[in-house]
């Protein structure tokens, strides 16, 4: 017998996980191009968050529709997946569906994986025409023009043909399975491809054998270039949903972290002992940058955000900004920190491992400040959210840099924080006349 | 209408070697702003009606900083965080009441990891407490048959979870609470926050308030309840864009309990 299939699977499945692991050191290592910040306390919250966001999807089921049909891709796709362990075991040793041995739980388990490979199919189906016919306003948004759009149609497409050659392979393995040839030993139920089946009726067993191969073959082949796509994807939210809601912030969402750089000038500065003429304690440590204005500047978590974002547009649809046509998009904040971030990990490939300057930056060639000045801060993006990304602190920490770094603050805000510096509110009124409401 | 408030100051009470029970944090707007200040005098009209022992900071009291956090200026925020911690920590202050939902999240949330600790309440919470333990009671008669709809403060509602405390004031007064399409969680902003209320809007086809106002006057209500200044004045641009202002009043929880109180 030949082992040339046994080698050819092996090295397929080599390169497969092979390349997808270069692209993961890749991602890890950009995400860690962010600033340090700590999202290790509290643990048990943080599982929980993880179970209950992103393993229950309680907040996709917020819009029911959607939520609904998002449910049954993704148990699909989590269940159908059990098959490739015995497609790969099959593969490598040559064997014919070596699982069938669970005898009655194998006929349950393949018979659950065709019916929900049909609600799959049938739903990717509705998912391309909400996309693409009825043009639900957050999938017809100008934010998706270009290859954002043909991303979200090729995952679709990606899903039709991989559950189409799956019942085909199953059809055609249970035509042979009724025709007792070779090892097509009688193992499993097909409650979904038996209707297909009929079609092989009058071939060869040859030709029907060559199918079965083929849907095989290009069924596995085509579960690695998925899941080696998934690096160039928004759909890399199917792993990254998991850490991006373990990681996200648990405080109240109303809570803007306090800035420690800022803390310790404002500390010396109000410290009547302090001595302005000291020497700095290291003269040669980079005065801390106030803000960001590249990706560099946010923390890994804001990467990872970036990165896990399926840029489904709710956050946008809900933006109060946005709803009035104001230029901002949430949305379009997290892919643009994810473009800026690919776009400088690149330039890190090329570099030999080192950024060099590229005179760009999210700050302006990405974000302008007519989007970041747009934000009323109201966390309806982060609330709305289905795995917890919050585009607003990346809204603030630009702001920030705008601010203390550019002073580059819409002059009406000058105003308003030069009478807090002058009078300790944000209109030109005396302080000394605080309490005059009580006598008017 | 000058009637007699009390309205005691942080300095007077230590003067006189007392603690109050709470501080009432008055606030920028609550202090300076024509209509905001019509909201102050009805939270101390209520607070003096239940003998609520509180004190207020007067001339000695700043802008939290939260405007200028929101806005980007995190150096004015800590300074401004800075010194009125200093100034509380030395008051021994303990709780904090206010009307400003901005104010409550801010001396909630951003002020403890700069060193002040203090339990911090809204005033539609402190309200509703008020009522629970029937220190105040009101007129339940004065909205029999009016329709109200509550607008979700952002910095009361999505930022702090606090979605009922004002309902269930509300439904103490024999009103019809009507929810507007987009309530709690869901709430559209009035607009007014991150520092929007101090700029004019970027550009775009319609403000903010308008659209909000929009869901409210869907509902047909009598009042548009809210438990903010700022949301408050946004709410009312809205009604006056709209050319309802003779129909639909714009109205603080506290100002819709204090007016209904036999004063």
């Amino acid at each position: 017998m030949s082992f040339l299939d046994n080698i050819l699977f092996a090295l397929l499945l080599a390169a497969g996980i092979g390349y997808f692991t270069i692209n993961v050191k890749k991602l890890i290592r950009n995400i860690k191009l962010g600033q340090d910040v700590d999202r290790t306390d509290n643990p048990s919250a943080r599982w929980k968050n993880m179970t209950m966001v992103a393993l229950g999807q309680s907040k996709m089921v917020k819009r029911p529709i959607a939520g609904f049909l998002h449910i049954v891709v993704y148990v699909g796709f989590v269940i159908i997946n059990i098959e490739v362990i015995e497609i790969i075991i099959d593969g490598l040793f040559g064997t014919h569906r070596v699982l069938s041995f669970m005898g009655g739980f194998y006929d349950f388990l393949i018979g659950s994986f065709e019916i929900l490979a049909l609600l799959v199919l049938v739903t990717v189906i509705i998912f391309w025409i909400r996309r693409n016919v009825t043009k639900i306003g957050r999938f017809a948004s100008a934010d998706l023009d270009g290859k954002p759009r043909n991303d979200a149609n090729y995952i679709l497409y990606f899903e039709v043909v991989l559950m189409t050659l799956f019942l085909l392979m199953n059809a055609a393995d249970f035509h042979l399975q009724n025709l007792g040839i070779g090892h097509y030993n009688q193992a499993g139920s097909f409650p979904i491809s038996q209707y297909i089946a009929p079609v092989f009726n009058g071939m060869s067993e040859g030709l029907v054998v060559i199918i079965e191969r083929t849907a095989w073959w290009l069924h596995i082949a085509g579960i690695l270039v998925f899941l080696n796509y998934l690096y160039f994807s928004k759909h890399l939210h199917i792993l990254l949903a998991f850490p991006n809601t373990f990681y996200a912030d648990l405080n109240p969402k109303g809570k803007l972290n306090n800035l420690q750089s800022v803390t310790n000038e404002v500390k010396l500065m109000m410290d009547p002992s302090a001595d302005p003429f000291a020497a700095p304690a290291n003269p040669d440590a980079v005065p801390a940058k106030f803000g960001a204005s590249d990706v560099q500047d946010l923390n890994w978590v804001q990467l990872l955000n970036a990165y896990s974002c399926t840029e489904c547009g709710r956050c946008t649809s809900s933006c109060p900004a946005n709803q009035t046509g104001k230029k901002l998009s949430p949305r379009k904040i997290m892919m643009d920190t994810r473009d800026r971030l690919e776009e400088v990990g690149r330039n890190i490939d090329l570099n030999k491992g080192v950024f060099v300057d590229d005179g760009k930056s999210l700050l302006n060639d990405y974000i302008t400040p007519e989007e970041l000045w747009a934000c009323t801060t109201c966390n309806a993006c982060v609330e709305e959210c289905p795995i917890n990304i919050s585009p607003l602190s990346i809204i603030i920490d630009m702001r920030r840099y705008l601010v203390m770094e550019q002073s580059a603050a819409p002059m009406e805000l000058n105003n308003m924080m030069s009478n807090i510096e002058n009078n300790g509110a944000p209109w030109p009124y005396n302080q000394m006349d605080r309490l005059n409401w009580i006598n008017e | 209408m000058s009637e007699n408030l009390i309205v005691p100051t942080m300095a007077d009470m230590m003067a006189e070697g007392k603690q109050p029970e709470i501080l009432f944090w008055v606030g920028s707007a609550g202090s300076f702003d024509d209509r905001a200040k019509k909201i102050t005098r009805a939270f101390v009209k209520i607070l003096n009606k239940a003998n609520v022992n509180f004190a207020v900071l007067g001339t000695e009291e700043s802008c939290t900083g939260d405007v200028a956090k929101r806005a980007g200026n995190e150096f004015l925020f800590q300074m401004q965080a800075l010194m009125n911690i200093e100034l509380l920590n030395a008051y021994e202050v303990k709780k904090i009441v206010t009307c400003d939902p901005h104010s409550f999240n801010c001396l909630k949330n951003e002020y403890p990891s700069l060193g002040g600790n203090y339990e911090v309440v809204h005033h539609t919470q402190f309200i509703q407490q008020l009522l629970k333990e029937g220190r105040i009671n009101f007129n339940k008669e004065t909205y029999k048959g009016s329709r109200i709809t509550f607008h979700d403060p952002c910095y009361l509602g999505r930022a702090n979870n606090e979605y009922q405390a004002p309902r269930e004031i509300l439904s103490q007064t024999n009103a019809a609470i009507v929810e507007m399409k987009r309530s709690k969680s869901a709430a559209l902003c009035c607009g007014a926050g991150g520092a929007q209320m101090f700029k004019e809007p970027e550009k775009g086809n319609m403000e903010i308030n308008v659209l909000r106002t929009q869901d409210a006057l869907e509902t047909t209500p009598n009042i548009i309840a809210t438990g903010c200044p700022y949301c408050n004045t946004m709410m009312t641009d809205g009604v006056k864009f709209a050319h309802k202002e003779n129909e639909v009043k714009v109205l603080d929880i506290a100002e819709i309990i204090a007016n209904a109180q036999d004063l």
